[in-house]
Order: structure tokens, then sequence, then C-alpha cells
């Protein structure tokens, strides 16, 4: 049975504009210690679908469909059912560690509240495992440190301190979204090494949600392609560089400006991303596809698998991708 | 040929008052930028790189005089821009424009596109008929492309990529010879980046421009750039020619740069050997003695702590002891 099992999840938000479909029948499942790249432009859900799954959807958003987590159906479930998941079995990075850690806590006591909270354990060791934990992360001095508060911290250090509180109970399921977007370069390279020897250490599933295939192809195993809300392209993350089934990936993979061209004109996609409070009809991605046929416009194609763990949205026979 | 821009020593520095400070206390000082100096010549483009609180948007921001700033700006061998009131300066800004890292923050949300396109227009040349202004915009909005009928449109009815070109459509309807670009396609999803730097590259070439491209990706700065200048906490480290930065990066933060950039090929990236780069940046307030790189390099010994290095003149110019 895998640990995550996400069957055609939609989320909808009501707004003044009128509903939003932000996710559209979405489906994937995620082994145990398996990582898992969920790769989508702003606007592509990425996010949404990793709320939905631990419940934090903002008050006007509607998820539907099914998420099992260890067979046990977790969408939908109640607040003292999630609270007791939360942390303990599946645990979130956020994408902007300033805003996501508490101003005015001191680390050691925001993360000791996790120990004592989710493990019952007395404060005193609570903050003791905690300034483990940090260690591990690889901050230096971290006994003495974790009596700061996050402002006194960089943003690739107070990024550590967000990973180290959602390993803190040793989740079964880590949801990493977008975790180095606000960080230089350079200190992104370390806190996806970081990511990638916590992961291979404790050996927890991982979800990746991130823009950059950069950072995907470092880290993930399994890699779903995102676009309108809608899943367009699923592989192995070696076969999506190596022979991507779907106009969007390719398109997407050609635009990426790459340090070892020789430079001269990138090949954008062209046109604008969906206007997601419009209603769909047809493929999302058909307005701006290279490849569109007159069918794209009126109908959706299915997600169908045609290789072992590849599955591919398009209207377009895989052979005319060649 | 001289230099359209000739930039010799600029210094950059803010005073703040530190938390909890008394009065008669003296303020510190932050140097942002730090004896940077570099030229650029007509139609050529400058990329600056660097990751955050190197100095690269107030190196632009100091040119135009939009933050104070000591040292020369020489514009066109003749003029320094650093010494000009600013009413000297003001019909100079016809010639240098600026294009903004959040496209929709810097454009009034309360200007239709078309105002926001001819304003500066309609500030440098006030007595050009208003016939004439809306026919200049419209030829403008299709360069950058933008539809006709998109003219009485708000920012707000845009996406990001579109909210962009109308950035670039404003800093170049007055024509000008140097168009500085502030991180302009960070803000981008891929697909939208890729269009509007090759927007930027066919407008350069077609209109003869020069550019100063300021990023902090180096694969962004590596295909639209002629040169690229490497600063970092306020110094710059490394100088070259495109082809000669890339090719062989001489100074060690440059190539702790390049390796840190994610690989988009999975075979690549996880053969793709240890950290580039340990620890974080230093806090501008406190740069370190000598070299300012040398807490985080691997390369670092006594002398980086003692002497700063100077930049050796010439077309690739490295800061580094051991350059």
């Amino acid at each position: 049975m895998a640990l995550l099992d996400v069957n055609d999840l939609g989320v909808s938000f009501a707004t003044a504009d009128g509903t939003v479909n932000a996710v559209n029948g979405v489906s994937f499942a995620l082994e145990r210690g398996q990582t898992l790249g969920i790769v989508g432009e702003s606007g592509s859900g990425k996010s949404q679908i990793a709320f939905a799954i631990m419940g934090l959807l903002a008050k006007n958003g509607r998820a539907r469909g099914s998420v099992k987590f260890d067979g046990t159906q977790i969408l939908g479930a109640t607040k003292p059912a999630l609270n007791a998941l939360r942390a303990n079995h599946i645990a979130m990075v956020f994408q902007d560690p300033m805003t996501a850690l508490n101003p005015y806590m001191r680390v050691s006591d925001q993360m000791a509240e996790v120990l004592v909270h989710h493990k019952g354990m007395s404060k005193t060791d609570a903050i003791a495992a905690s300034a483990q934990m940090l260690d591990a992360v690889k901050i230096p001095g971290a006994r003495q440190r974790i009596r700061l508060y996050p402002h006194e911290f960089s943003g690739g250090m107070r990024q550590r301190i967000m990973i180290a509180m959602a390993l803190l109970c040793k989740p079964d399921l880590l949801i990493a979204d977008e975790p180095t977007t606000a960080l230089d370069v350079t200190v992104q390279a370390q806190i996806m090494q970081l990511l990638a020897e916590l992961q291979r250490e404790f050996g927890m599933a991982t979800m990746l949600i991130t823009h950059d295939l950069g950072v995907i192809a470092g880290f993930c195993r399994e890699v779903i392609v995102l676009y309108g809300g809608r899943v367009m392209e699923q592989a192995p993350v070696d076969d999506l560089f190596a022979a991507p089934s779907h106009p969007y990936t390719r398109g997407l993979l050609a635009a990426i400006p790459r340090l070892e061209s020789t430079g001269g004109a990138l090949r954008a996609i062209a046109g604008s991303p969906p206007n997601m409070t419009k209603a769909q009809v047809g493929c999302p991605f058909a307005p701006r596809c290279d490849m569109v046929l007159p069918a794209c416009a009126s109908t959706m194609p299915d997600l169908l698998p045609f290789a072992p763990a590849r599955a591919r949205a398009c209207n377009r026979r895989l052979e005319d991708m060649a | 040929m001289t230099a359209l821009l000739d930039v010799r020593d600029l210094q950059v520095s803010f005073t703040l008052r530190r938390a909890g400070a008394m009065p008669w206390q003296k303020p510190a000082v932050l140097h942002a930028v730090n004896g940077v100096s570099f030229s650029v010549k007509a139609g050529e483009t400058l990329g600056i790189v660097g990751e955050s609180g190197c100095g690269k948007s107030t190196l632009a921001r100091a040119i135009i005089q939009l933050v104070p700033a000591t040292g020369q700006a020489v514009w066109k061998g003749k003029t320094d821009l650093l010494a000009l009131t600013p009413s000297q300066m003001q019909p100079l800004r016809s010639q240098i424009q600026m294009v903004f890292q959040d496209p929709l923050a810097s454009l009034n949300p309360r200007m239709t596109v078309g105002r926001i396109i001819a304003e500066p227009l309609k500030t440098h040349h006030p007595h050009l008929p208003s016939a004439e202004v809306r026919a200049r915009v419209q030829l403008m909005m299709d360069r950058v492309g933008l539809l006709p009928n998109q003219i009485n449109r708000y920012p707000h009815e845009f996406s990001g990529g579109q909210c962009q070109r109308i950035g670039i459509a404003r800093a170049l309807i007055c024509e000008p010879k140097l168009l500085i670009c502030d991180e302009p396609v960070s803000a981008l999803d891929v697909s939208i980046q890729a269009q509007v730097i090759n927007l930027l590259s066919d407008l350069q070439r077609d209109l003869g421009l020069a550019m100063i491209f300021i990023a902090h990706d180096l694969s962004v700065v590596k295909h639209i750039s002629d040169r690229v200048m490497v600063l970092y906490l306020g110094r710059m480290m490394e100088a070259a020619s495109k082809d000669d930065l890339f090719a062989a990066p001489a100074h060690p933060y440059t190539q702790a740069l390049l390796s840190s950039v994610p690989i988009p090929d999975p075979a690549r990236a996880r053969a793709k050997q240890a950290i580039p780069l340990l620890g974080d940046l230093p806090s501008p307030m406190a740069p370190p003695s000598g070299c300012v790189f040398r807490t985080r390099c691997p390369k670092a010994t006594d002398i980086c702590a003692a002497h700063r290095p100077e930049a050796k003149l010439g077309t690739h110019q490295t800061a580094c002891h051991f350059a």
C-alpha cells in the first residue's frame, strides 16, 4: 500500500470573481522513502495540492476527491485527527522561513513546542532534542544559538531551522514547498544537499514542490508536471529530462537558460499562463501549445499510462512527440 | 572609442542608527557599494551578478542618482552624472532608463497602460502633439508585443510577463542610449522569462542600446551579456568578457557561484560533487578585513585577512591574491 494515495484531487476557491478551480483531477501515489517532485509555474496549483493534503487550505477553499495516508482518508478529516497526523507523520517546510517562524518566540520555544505537544516530552528534554536536531541540520553552535530569535539568523539558517523543526518527530512524509526559492544560489545548493542527506538518513518520503527543474533534477526520482491545475505528465526523473512526452514539458525544458549553452535566443513558450477564474474547457495548455489539435480546445485528455511509471495527458499521439 | 558610461570608484554608503543606540552615538555606516569601477560601451550589455546584499541594485540606482553616491560616472566622456544637480540631470534621464524587478509594483495601478507608456514622452517632450504621442505609444506597444486594444487597460489586468513588457515599453519610449535592467526576469516564470529575455535581446540589437543587466541567475546573464561583472559584499570580485568568465572563471567566488547553479540534467546533477561554498554572507555592517570573501573562500590564507587584493587592469580583472 502506498504511503500517500491522492486520487482525483480537486481544489477550488470561491472568490469575488467567481470560482477558481486551482487543482483539477490530480492523482498520484507516493511510496515510503520515495522522492517525488511536483513542478509547475505560478498558478499551476502545486502549492494548493500540498495545502489540501495538510488540511491548510484558505477559508474559501474547498477540496474534493480523496487523499489517503497509510490507508486512512485524511481529506476533510477533523481538526484533532489532522493535528495527530501533522508533525508526527506528515511535516511541511514552507517557502519563506521568516514568515513561517514565529518572530516573537525563541527558536528553542517554538521547536520544543512541537515535541511537548506531540510526544509529551518535558520542556527541558524537548529543548535538548531540538538542539540535537539543529546540530543535524548543521547549524554551528546549536546549543547556544537555540536561545536566539528567528530574526537573529540568516535566511539560509532560518530554512535549516524550519527543516529541523519539520523533522523533530521523524515524519514519514516531508512536504517541502519551494524550500529554496527565497534563498541565494550558493545557499540553495547547501540546503538541497542537506535535504538530500537527511532524506537518505531518515528515509522519509519527500514531496518537493518547485518551479525549478534544475532543483528537481538533482533531488527527485519521480516527477509530476502540472499546468493550469492539471497533471500534464508523470515520469521518472531521467525519462522526463531525456524524453519528455508532453509538449509543455518539452517547451519548459527548452526555455530554461543553461550555463553550458553558447547563448543565442531562448526557445520561449508563447502566450500567457491561463486565467484560472475562467471555466476550463479542454486542455489548459492548448492556447500556448505548438502541437495543438482542434480537439484540444474542447477535450481535456485523460492522464493515461504508456510505459512503466509513465503517464501523459495529451491528445497528440506519443509518436508525434519524437 | 570612448565609453558610453565610465564609472570610476563608485561608493555608496548608508548611515544606519542601531536599535537602542543613544542619540550621541555615532551611527553605523554600511558600505553597500565600495570602490566599483566599470565601463559600458554603446550597444554593449554588461551583466552584473551577485547574491542578495552584494550591492548590485544599489549600484544601478546610484548611476541615475536614485541614491546618493561618490566617485565618478562619466557619461559619453564629458559629463559626470554624480556631480549633476537634479535639474541638470533631468534632461539626461531620457537617455538612461530603467526597468525594475517587480513588474506590477513599478507600474502605477491607477494609470492606463497608454498613459504609463506615454508619461516619459510627455515629460521630456512636452510640446509633442497628442496624436504623435499616441502614435508613438502604439508603435512601442506593438514593438514589445502588446496588443493595440490593450491601451486603455490597467496594470492589474495583465500577467507578470505582460507587465514587464509595459515596463520595457515605458523605458524605451524616449529612445534611451542606456537601459538599466534591475532583475527584470527574476519575478517571472521560466516560460515567460525566456520571452522577456528574447525581447530584450531583440530590442537591444535593433535599437543599438547599451544595457546594464542585473541578475542573480548566472545562466540568464550568460544568455544576454557581452561582459560580466561579479560583485560580492559591495566589491568587484571579477570582471571579464562573457566567454572568458564562463569558460575560465578565475575568482574562487565566481567558481563557487557557477558550481552552485542547479543543473537541469538528472545524471549530471547527481554526479555533481559536494558543496561548493560553506557558510552565509557576512553582515555588510561588519565586512571581513582584507578580502571580503575570505570567510567563505576555500583558498583563503593569512594574506587574505591582511591585504585586500586589487584587481589588475586588463580585459579579465580578478580581485584575488591567487588568481
